[in-house]
């Protein structure tokens, strides 16, 4: 087994149980401001230090991992979804179906990404379900594209002439034989996707658009922080540590799962 | 002689390129009784892939189209059928195995679970059925220790192995005729003997009828009933296997039979046919063959030979056949 895959494994795993365990982990109310310690330094009591309200930060982290591990993967699973299906016809059938889909993609990278998100958003109203749905609207693209790219070589292949000489239909062609196959490429970028998601999702609290204050997020954390981070730099290092530690084992498993993936082919 | 199972009647493929088309296969015939091991003999680019891809309506480019001909399958035709009904021919009544069974397996799918699926696909029942099923028919095509073999994916097996994992894959269905495309050429001499072995076995055991593809007339000699020569994507020659290699009629059958190691007398150079096959973009008129062949009369750049009975299914189409004192002096010379 790689190292990088074991690794991240188990960074993400970290994660996944302060996520859960939150209630447990967490020494304060991560919403609870005590007006009598603002801005303390990280001592003995706030291992993280408190904020410009008196929040504890270590508090405040451990519950944003909940929301930023949410967005994190919902923010992949569902552009990953429609990525996967609109690649997987578009490259099997080509023709009319595959100039539909790619005409539809050409129209959405014509737009800079955070621009087209924002928009939707706007419509949608504020809210983490608006920025998902925005999310899976607009970056379904990159899997739709990588996907397609695989599915169109694969079509070729032996084995898939193989298949249809075992009289098995398109669908059972498609999803059974030649998506295992195609899959490795977007399952790693998934991964690094994952990433920019997290820092989309960030952004987009940032500007008031996602998830609303007080809730514990990362992104709003780091937002907040800023104004203070020559005098009270603990409040933004803390959540930029967790948003680049929870980054980072995203990548070691995408490269880690790579590795792996890659040898059967 | 009983009916023939398979039946095909002046089977063409065009290739489309522009406004021209060419016949790359050109009204091959040919047929196929119960049991019986027919090869599609020829060289690269004679066609005889094509046919059988044809046959099967697997056709590899949207510019290659079939243009012509009848199918019959146990007396029913089955060329005009609407692709939603010869889904259950393909695969089902006609198995097909091809020369790289490396390539024609799931990469990623375990070797036991590829022939389970088709299992299922074919013939239904619960996944438990269908996996013992796998192992049993992994058992009959002779991979050793098959229950736990099952679980290996296609990169883990030999050549061989994977050649007779396709096997067992296409005879999940239990079909009727098994297309075999040079299923021995990407395997070494000891191999390929066993895998021919292996298929005369299941012929036996199963009643199985083949339709053996190859340019390796030592092959054809040892394994098959009957013989069919595709040159230039035409019938030369073809007729029961005995009478076909005991009496040649056509040249190229005979230039063939020369260039096969051991005919030369043991010393001296191989034989080989002169020139190349032709391209399928510059084929020449009249009998295929005549711009190589040494036979070649004043007709055979013009006229197209017919395909002439000289023994009981023993057809060739030669303006000008091999007679058998000529032959004699060829193996003698």
């Amino acid at each position: 087994m790689p190292h990088a895959l074991l690794i991240g494994a188990v960074l993400l795993a970290a994660f996944v149980f302060v996520a859960v365990a939150a209630p447990l982990v967490a020494p304060y109310d991560p919403i609870f401001q005590d007006a009598t310690a603002r801005l303390a330094a990280p001592s003995a009591a706030h291992p993280f230090g408190t904020d410009n309200y008196g929040r504890d930060i270590l508090s405040r982290v451990v519950w944003g991992t909940r929301v930023d591990l949410q967005i994190a993967v919902l923010g992949v699973i569902f552009p990953f979804l429609i990525g996967t299906a609109a690649g997987t016809l578009s490259g099997y059938f080509g023709g009319l179906t595959d100039s539909l889909f790619m005409r539809v993609v050409d129209i959405i990278l014509a737009f800079p990404f955070l621009v087209l998100m924002l928009a939707i958003i706007a419509i949608l109203g504020p809210g983490l379900a608006s920025f998902y749905i925005a999310m899976a609207l607009v970056g379904w693209v990159s899997y739709a594209r990588l996907i397609r790219a695989q599915i169109l070589v694969l079509r070729q292949s032996d084995f898939a002439m193989a298949a249809r000489s075992l009289g098995f239909g398109h669908a059972r062609i498609m999803f059974r034989h030649l998506l295992p196959n195609a899959m490795v490429g977007s399952i790693v970028f998934s991964m690094s996707d994952a990433v920019l998601v997290l820092l989309n999702g960030a952004a987009i609290s940032y500007l008031g658009l996602g998830v609303q204050p007080p809730t514990a997020e990362w992104g709003i954390m780091v937002a907040e922080g800023q104004a203070f981070v020559t005098s009270a730099w603990w409040i933004a290092t803390f959540p930029g540590l967790a948003i680049v530690l929870l980054a980072f084992g995203f990548s070691l498993v995408a490269d880690g799962l790579g590795e792996k993936l890659g040898v059967r082919q | 002689m009983s009916a023939p199972l398979l039946r095909v009647e002046g089977l063409t493929v065009e290739s489309r390129a522009g406004e021209a088309a060419t016949r790359i296969v050109d009204g091959v015939s040919f047929a196929l009784r119960r049991g019986e091991i027919l090869g599609l003999v020829g060289e690269s680019g004679s066609g005889k892939t094509m046919a059988c891809r044809a046959l099967m309506r697997l056709l590899p480019s949207s510019r290659l189209a079939l243009a012509g001909g009848s199918v019959e399958l146990a007396g029913e035709e089955i060329m005009g059928l609407p692709e939603a009904a010869f889904r259950s021919i393909r695969g089902r009544r006609i198995g097909m195995i091809f020369q790289n069974p490396a390539s024609h397996l799931d990469p990623v799918m375990r070797i036991g679970e590829q022939i389970a699926e088709s299992v299922r696909f074919h013939q239904g029942g619960r996944r438990r059925q269908a996996n013992e099923k796998a192992v049993e028919l992994l058992r009959q095509v002779g991979i050793p220790d098959p229950a736990q073999r099952a679980a290996a994916f296609p990169h883990e097996f030999s050549g061989g192995m994977r050649q007779r994992a396709m096997i067992a894959l296409a005879l999940a269905s239990d079909p009727e005729i098994l297309i075999a495309d040079e299923p021995t050429t990407a395997l070494d001499v000891t191999v390929q003997a066993q895998i021919l072995r292996l298929l005369k076995e299941i012929r036996d055991s199963r009643g199985l009828s083949i339709i053996f593809i190859t340019h390796d007339l030592g092959v054809v000699a040892q394994l098959c009933d009957s013989i069919c020569v595709l040159y230039g994507g035409r019938v030369c020659e073809i007729g029961p296997k005995r009478e076909v290699l005991a009496h040649p009629r056509h040249p190229y059958t005979a230039g063939l039979m020369a260039c096969q190691p051991g005919t030369a007398g043991g010393s001296g150079r191989l034989r080989t046919i002169p020139g190349y096959p032709p391209a399928s973009d510059a084929l020449p008129s009249g009998c295929r063959f005549h711009p190589r062949c040494s036979h070649a009369v004043s007709p055979c750049a013009e006229v197209q030979p017919p395909l002439d009975p000289f023994a009981p299914d023993h057809l060739a189409a030669c303006h000008n056949p091999v007679r058998q004192a000529s032959l004699r002096t060829r193996e003698t010379a």
